[in-house]
């Protein structure tokens, strides 16, 4: 492939075509409903590309290959749902302290538990920030069509392999089974990272010795000799209980996300300007967000939507500065409030009131169920 | 103008496939945009699914139809549940070999005999989910012939491609002739 096409595909396989853009050369996984045909389409492409893909025999095992398969040079990814990301979580903190690359998409479903497998929510906002234990950086890009499936999934390997961390696409449903039609970019036409690697031979003794807020340079498995532990350790990689350097590099991780926010952060702000009506929200319901936007300003309400397509770090200047001038901060959500609980750390609510859109019965969150929910409190 | 297209059945007749050969045609060789969604339950076959195509010269903000133009029903479980759905003078299609829907001044209806002519042309009923898109096609006049036939070919599995063209025709035949009366 050397030319852009267009294809008309879902959200889920858009996903994989940009794993496979970005370089993604190993899948782990194992199926889950509704993310199963990103890991479907790895399992057509990557055996030949010479990537590999394997199946594993649960979600735990599955992002301890990913893990390993990244520690050896690739780029790796698994795919999966809540069930499955409540499965990872205890290796995405392993993932974060051992400074591994690798991306992690978790395509919502309603919940808890089993749930409704095949019916659309955002159950998982806060469990990609909060879900493993202790201090850790949370990155979580959440797309909103089936072209963003694809380039966020770029991106997130961009991010993971810059930061040596892992990066999470919160897909839904909707997002992830929805067919549109995209355009896969010329192979360069998209910057594609790749990780930093220790100068010269590649050798390197210290793979964790990093300065400041910078991530760790580790070689690849079998160039080198290195140490990788869940335990803190010092710069060998080897574990220490050094009060100095274990408050050092547990900072560290963090301070190299959040002090280098550049490739991080995008919001896409719509009409925000004058809004007196603020909408925030993500994913698909900021679909049905921006639909009940243009419907408001077709009646003369000044309305508009802030969506954050990096949901975590969450963009708290770009929001505080957009909900200066609402009267109403609007939060539809396909969950009870995980996004609200955000909004309310963020802003001033006796100046502006947070206004909460629920809907948790596995249908779709639409326009008209938006509007009717705020006509009371918002429009006179 | 901005078109709702819901083909709604049975987990397992393809009626998935039928809204991703419209969406194909339409997006791709017709270069409209598009959005194509699903709905189903856990079961693999069963239970009343439905899928569903917009079609809009402008872009497509909220991607789930809502009041659909058209509605097209295979089954009789399927058609009970979602004509709720159609917009007031939308378009009803359904197979009447096996659905009754009564009539109403809020909808047109067309009841096709697809399944006696499939079993009669074909001796199976594997592409009712192809000739329903072509009396779609033939009815709404959405989607150009060159367009739905490529796209026809597309989604067909090797070895089908002929029969997936005579199921397209039929469900054209047979939408013009109820379109006569």
């Amino acid at each position: 492939m050397s030319e852009a096409k267009y294809t008309f595909v879902q959200g889920n396989t858009a996903c994989a075509e940009g794993a496979l853009y970005a370089g993604c050369d190993f899948f782990g996984g194992y199926p889950i409903t509704p993310s199963t045909e990103v890991a479907e389409h790895m399992s057509d492409m990557l055996p030949r590309r010479g990537g590999k893909f394997i199946q594993m025999e649960d979600e735990i095992a599955s992002l301890g290959a990913v893990i390993g398969a990244a520690l050896a040079g690739s780029k790796a990814m698994t795919a999966t749902s809540g069930p499955g990301f409540s499965l990872m979580q205890e290796l995405i903190g392993y993932a974060c302290i051992a400074e591994v690359p690798c991306v992690i998409v978790d395509v919502m479903r309603g919940g808890p538990s089993t749930g409704l497998p095949t019916s659309p929510a955002q159950s998982d906002l806060l469990q990609a920030k909060w879900g493993t234990h202790g201090d850790h950086p949370a990155i979580a890009l959440i797309p909103n069509s089936v072209e963003e499936m694809f380039t966020e999934t770029v991106r997130a390997f961009n991010i993971a392999e810059y930061f040596r961390t892992p990066v999470i696409i919160l897909g839904d449903e909707i997002i992830g089974h929805m067919r549109e039609k995209i355009r896969i970019p010329a192979p360069g036409e998209l910057e594609v990272i790749n990780r930093k690697l220790p100068d010269g031979d590649g050798v390197c003794r210290l793979p964790y010795r990093a300065d400041g807020k910078n991530p760790a340079c580790l070689p690849n498995f079998g160039k080198g000799r290195f140490h990788v532990t869940g335990l803190n350790h010092d710069g060998s990689g080897f574990p220490t209980m050094d009060p100095s350097i274990v408050q050092g590099s547990n900072a560290r991780i963090i301070d190299k996300v959040y002090h280098q926010r550049e490739l991080i952060d995008k919001v896409e702000k719509i009409q925000c300007d004058d809004a007196e009506i603020l909408f925030l929200a993500v994913g698909s319901a900021a679909r049905a967000a921006e639909e009940a936007v243009a419907v408001l300003r077709s009646q003369g309400v000044r309305a508009g939507l802030f969506r954050p397509v990096t949901l975590w770090p969450f963009p708290k200047k770009e929001f505080r500065a957009a909900a200066e001038r609402s009267k109403f901060v609007v939060v539809p959500e396909m969950n009870l409030g995980q996004l609200r609980t955000v909004a309310e750390r963020m802003i001033d609510e006796s100046k502006h009131p947070i206004v909460p859109v629920n809907l948790v019965n596995g249908e779709p969150l639409d326009p008209e169920f938006i509007l009717d929910s705020i006509k009371k409190c918002c429009l006179k | 103008m901005k078109y709702e297209v819901r083909f709604s059945g049975s987990g397992g007749q393809g009626v998935i496939t039928a809204s991703v050969i419209l969406g194909t045609a339409a997006a791709l060789h017709d270069g409209k945009n598009v959005i194509q969604s699903q709905s189903y339950g856990p079961e693999a076959r069963g239970g009343a699914t439905k899928a569903d195509v917009i079609i809009s010269d402008g872009k497509i903000l909220y991607p789930k139809a809502i009041h659909v133009d058209y509605l097209v029903s295979l089954t009789q479980k399927a058609a009970n549940k979602f004509i709720k759905t159609i917009k007031k003078g939308g378009t009803v299609i359904i197979d009447g070999d096996f659905v009754e829907l009564p009539d109403s001044p809020d909808y047109k209806i067309y009841r096709l005999p697809m399944t006696s002519n499939a079993m009669a042309k074909f001796n199976r009923t594997t592409t009712l989910n192809v000739i329903a898109v072509g009396a779609f096609a033939e009815m709404a006049g959405l989607v150009s012939a060159e367009a739905i036939k490529k796209a026809v070919l597309e989604n067909s599995p090797k070895g089908f491609e002929e029969m997936n063209i005579a199921s397209l025709e039929l469900g054209r035949d047979l939408a013009r002739a109820a379109k006569k009366g």
